[in-house]
């Protein structure tokens, strides 16, 4: 493991500055992620800023109903926010469904959505990967592939983002607030992590030494009624095979406005717009839901071992969608 | 005395356990030593070749390294049996993933990336590492193991076969396991002037000493191998080349060393079970009374040593047949070696004969349990002999009335619970029940206390703690004035801890120590214990040799609930439960764990557990935790393990049979059954996975 040095800057301003100045320098989060990797030797930072000590953990409710999640608030402590609990209930169960409950009293949401791809090829040295090592090719793509993606891949990799709550901030639209060396900025969160295309080593749309600083989700009153649903061979830490982040705005039998992300299948939440679209003014019924998922799954290009997360991701869609329905039905009959 | 409660049979908490939650047991690299090392192993990243040259300027210039180690310049052993321990000798690479160099460093990190730093070029050859039915290299190893016949034949199977108005022929596949106990290969070893201190974690310090003896040319008796506590084994834990490796660096740097392995290394050289393909042929009479049986398996050993998986002995004790035919074959290819996993071969030959079954009684519309009551046999079907005891009967009547299985409807596919379908299945389970030789010494004080010494070891099984129960009600006091040592080569020899014969082997010296410590007192010295005390020491040679011819077993009968997905095809299960009879139970609480923990891997084993073979770069392509999933406490709903009070005068002084495999034998078919039952798919090749039932909708 390669000795480093580490540092805890006072201010936001000092831990741009310093990783901005110093080519090896990369923020440290909970480390959940980033210290696996500096022992695995695919991450050799020189130096570690430290951001957890930053003003930056509070969640806070905006003028307009929406969220504003600092960068460094525990994932445990998200998920027990009791707003984020009312108001958003896929955000709190994506982050239950992710990883362990030590590793969630850990991990910050700026960390979490900056992890790193699970690809088995990425996190061994011994093996080729261009988001490693550019040009060196992709093991996985004639290996062992079956937990990778089925949408948005290009030759050079076939990665998936690996996070949980990035896909329900992703339906969401939640946006994503950044400090570069050249001021602060504002980030649609779909934009913010990149297709893979000819470089898959960049990851993100940030500029070197942008630090993520909160995360807004804007109000979306139905989304009351949302859910997160993970498929996974084990009941509790696993990545995701395929997961679906969804909420329904209903008019009579009718979808007014929906919200529709997958997991598991992209280099990043994937944002279901084509089946969002095709949906909008359909009867809310199974039949239209698995028309939509349809639509926008027949982008997808399978790989050998992973052409299961297309009827997986159809039937999560549906299924969601489904019960998604029947809880507004069951709101709607509740009388106190 | 007359009044004392026998010690034995209670539910006793394990004598280690409050050390454990504490945090004050040390395991071996956590032994306090002055000036100690750290050494980091450098893997192969070739499949096939010979290394050409070995570079290791970076790695020496890196701050606080002492030495890289390699065939080039590491001291020399004498070959000791096994080529997995003939570690650093020669520049052949036989497999990825083999160690082929060795950082030594003041700092576990400087040694880590030091390791990372080490340059090595290779000639390299083409490899082949994919198992097949038809791969070409198969053959019939001498022997199967531990020393059992390859192929067997009674009557005339094909004759038999072709005549059975009911027939079943499928092909089952197991994937590679791996063991992966929470503590890894772990050593710190000391040179003494030209002594050898280790403490190590493993299943057998008898062994572990021998093995050092040898390879570094030494008497026995100047190695000392200490093993107090081992956070698990499962087999993985008989001697390994992390000792060795320790010991090696130690002597070439003359300081103490430490090495733990990684996990991501443990994939490559502790061994694992080997992927099986097995044909199973069954011909019946339309009642389901077996007329032939055929079980052909076929495994993989590494080119470094022969290692062949016992998988088809599975059945030859177990269901009547009066036409059977049991083969092995074997082909060795450039991957690592496969070694000893939980039940080897029972438990992936459980997996296909028990799934057979099932499949059996589906095209006999037999109900499942009874289908194996019709075909009980009378005695030994293959040996002729009569067995000590035989209780599967019993156990799956017992288990399927604690289960509720008595109004099953059989049909496949037909019970809904929401969005999902739900199913049971039941499977047979036997394994052998053996005792192998043991020595052991009992003190009498003239206070009254009394001290137990054996070099058994515990890891992590409460094999102490059923060891002192036995010494206790043999030495007829209460327990808390006994203490028992174990785990250290300074005691008296003892067999490894494998195969369940561990409480069987050990429980015998220490009975019958105890009962020559009490003759002595009693019968010597009037009954009390002088004022030098009273010493003796016995081994169980001769013992085991007048053993009358049995076959000797432990049986069980596994009973599975699940349910499945239909929209995900997620599989979760419910509810397990075993009825087992394997003899005496020694320590209720312990017991159940062992069980519990069996078929916990059992089910991990069903659904989760694979070892990911990447054949072109001829390697394992998970090779940790996150990506080789175990199942873990939510993956289960209930689970139940019960026994039968068995009394089997024909075992050992104990009674018993050993439980530390049975759990995990005959899981997998019961769940993959109950999967049947829910779906209608039958599921041959594990793990079930969930891309395997989707797209099977109901
Ligand atoms: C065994 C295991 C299972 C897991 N299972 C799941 C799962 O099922 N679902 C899931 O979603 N996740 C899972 N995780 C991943 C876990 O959620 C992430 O490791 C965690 O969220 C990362 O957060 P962290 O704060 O520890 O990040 P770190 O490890 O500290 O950092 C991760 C990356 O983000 C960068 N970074 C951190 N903070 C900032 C910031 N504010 N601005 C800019 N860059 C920053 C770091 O430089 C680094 O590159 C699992 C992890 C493990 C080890
Ligand atoms: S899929 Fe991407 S991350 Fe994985 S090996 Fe290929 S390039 Fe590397």
């Amino acid at each position: 493991m390669r000795a480093f040095r580490y540092h805890r800057p006072r201010d936001i301003a000092e831990a741009v500055a310093v990783v901005a100045a110093e080519p090896d320098a990369t923020y440290l989060g909970g480390g959940t992620n980033l210290v696996d990797l500096m022992k695995l030797g695919v991450a050799r930072p020189g130096l570690l800023v430290d951001v957890t000590r930053l003003p930056l953990d509070t969640i806070g409710t905006l003028p307009d109903g929406g969220l504003r999640i600092g960068a460094t608030v525990r994932n445990s402590d998200l998920a027990a926010d009791l707003t984020v609990r009312r108001d958003f209930p896929m955000l709190a169960r994506a982050l239950l469904a992710g990883a362990s409950g030590q590793l969630r009293n850990m991990a910050t949401v700026g960390g979490n959505l900056l992890q790193r791809t699970r690809c088995l090829y990425f996190q061994d040295v011994t093996k080729p990967c261009n988001k490693r090592e550019p040009g060196a090719g992709c093991a996985a793509r004639e290996g062992q592939h079956r937990d990778l993606a089925i949408l948005g891949t290009s030759d050079a990799c076939v990665a998936t983002h690996p996070s949980d709550l990035a896909v329900a901030l992703a339906a969401l639209d939640a946006v994503v607030e950044v400090q570069e060396p050249a001021g602060p900025r504002d980030i649609p969160l779909a934009e913010l992590l990149r297709l893979p295309g000819d470089e898959p080593d960049r990851e993100t749309t940030m500029v070197r030494g942008g630090l993520v600083t909160a995360v807004r989700v804007p109000p979306l009153p139905y989304a009351r009624v949302s859910t997160y649903r993970k498929a996974r061979d084990r009941a509790s830490f696993a990545f995701a095979a395929g997961s679906v982040a969804a909420a329904v705005g209903l008019d009579d039998g009718t979808v007014r406005d929906v919200r529709l992300a997958f997991g598991a299948v992209a280099h990043r939440p994937w944002r279901a717009y084509v089946a969002e679209d095709a949906l909008r003014g359909q009867p809310a019924t199974p039949e239209s839901f698995g028309r939509a998922a349809d639509a926008e799954l027949a982008a997808a290009q399978p790989l050998r071992d992973n052409g299961f997360k297309v009827p997986l991701v159809r039937n999560l869609t549906v299924a969601t969608l489904t019960d998604l329905v029947d809880s507004h039905r069951r709101a709607a009959a509740w009388v106190p | 005395m007359g009044t004392l409660t026998r010690a034995v049979g209670q539910a006793h908490a394990r004598l280690d356990g409050p050390d454990k939650v504490r945090g004050a047991a040390r395991y071996s690299v956590e032994y306090p030593v002055e000036n100690v090392a750290y050494a980091w192993p450098v893997p192969s990243t070739v499949v096939k070749g010979r290394i050409t040259r070995v570079d290791t300027r970076a790695a020496l210039a890196e701050p606080g390294v002492l030495a890289v180690l390699s065939y080039e310049n590491a001291p020399r052993l004498t070959p000791a049996g096994d080529p997995e321990l003939f570690v650093l000798q020669e520049p052949a690479v036989a497999y990825r993933g083999q160690i082929v160099a060795l950082a030594v460093a003041g700092s576990l990190e400087a040694a880590r990336e030091a390791a990372g730093l080490v340059r090595l070029e290779y000639d390299t050859w083409p490899h082949d590492t994919v198992l097949t039915e038809n791969h070409p290299g198969l053959y019939q190893p001498s022997h199967v193991n531990p020393s059992l016949p390859t192929d067997t034949e009674i009557g005339n199977f094909d004759a038999g076969y072709a005549a059975a108005p009911v027939r079943v022929d499928a092909t089952y596949r197991t994937p590679a396991e791996h063991n992966n106990p929470m503590e890894p290969h772990a050593s710190t070893v000391q040179w003494q002037g030209d002594r050898l201190v280790v403490h190590d974690a493993n299943q057998g310090p008898g062994q572990v000493q021998a093995g050092l003896a040898t390879l570094f040319g030494l008497p026995p008796e100047r190695v000392r191998v200490i093993t107090e506590h081992v956070g698990g084994g499962f087999g993985c834990k008989t001697m390994r080349c992390c000792v060795v490796l320790a010991a090696l660096a130690a002597r070439h740097v003359d300081r103490p060393v430490r090495l733990a392995l990684t996990r991501q290394q443990m994939f490559g050289v502790v061994g694992y079970r080997t992927p099986t393909i097995q044909r199973i042929r069954l011909g019946a009479d339309p009642t389901g009374r077996l007329t032939a049986s055929c079980h052909d398996a076929i495994s993989q050993s590494s080119m470094l040593k022969e290692f062949a998986e016992q998988t088809a002995v599975y059945g030859r004790p177990l269901y009547a047949a009066p036409h059977r035919r049991t083969t092995h074959r074997l082909a060795r290819l450039d991957v690592p070696s496969p070694a000893w996993m939980r039940a080897p071969g029972q438990c992936p030959g459980s997996f296909a004969v028990e799934s057979a079954m099932d499949e059996l009684a589906v095209t006999c519309g037999v109900d499942p349990v009874e289908l194996r009551i019709r075909n009980e046999p009378a005695t030994d079907p293959e040996e002729g002999t009569p067995y000590s005891s035989r209780n599967l009967v019993a156990c799956l009547r017992e288990g399927a009335h604690r289960f509720g299985w008595a109004d099953r409807d059989r049909t496949p596919a037909v019970r809904r619970a929401g969005r999902c379908l739900l199913g049971t299945g039941v499977a047979g389970s036997i394994y052998p029940a053996r005792s192998l030789v043991s020595s052991a010494s009992a003190y009498a004080g003239p206070d009254g206390a009394f001290l137990v010494q054996i070099n058994a070891v515990d890891i992590g099984t409460g094999a102490r703690t059923a060891l002192w129960q036995i010494a206790a009600d043999e030495l007829g006091v209460p327990p808390d004035r006994v203490m028992i040592r174990v785990g250290d080569t300074g005691l008296p020899e003892a067999s490894l801890a494998g195969g369940s014969t561990g409480t069987a082997s050990w429980g015998w010296a220490v009975a019958k120590v105890c009962r020559e410590i009490r003759v002595q007192i009693d019968d010597v010295h009037g009954g009390s214990v002088p004022a030098g005390g009273v010493h003796a020491q016995v081994d169980t040679t001769a013992d085991i040799q007048a053993q009358q011819t049995f076959s000797r077993y432990a049986f069980g009968a596994q009973f599975a609930e699940v349910r499945v997905d239909v929209d995900t095809g997620e599989v979760r299960v419910d509810r397990l439960l075993g009825v087992f009879a394997a003899g005496r139970i020694v320590n209720a609480l312990t017991a159940r764990s062992q069980l519990i923990g069996g078929m916990t891997m059992g089910m991990s084993m069903a659904l989760l557990e694979e070892g990911l073979w990447d054949p072109r770069s001829g390697d394992w392509a998970n090779h940790d935790l996150a990506t080789y999933h175990v199942a873990g406490c939510a993956d289960i709903e209930q689970i139940e393990a019960y026994w039968l009070d068995e009394d089997d005068p024909h075992l050992n002084p104990a009674g018993v049979k050993g439980i530390g495999e049975i759990g995990i034998v005959g899981t997998a078919a019961a769940i993959t059954n109950a999967v049947y039952h829910a779906t209608g798919v039958r599921v041959r090749d594990l793990p079930v996975r969930l891309d395997r039932l989707l797209g099977h909708r109901a």
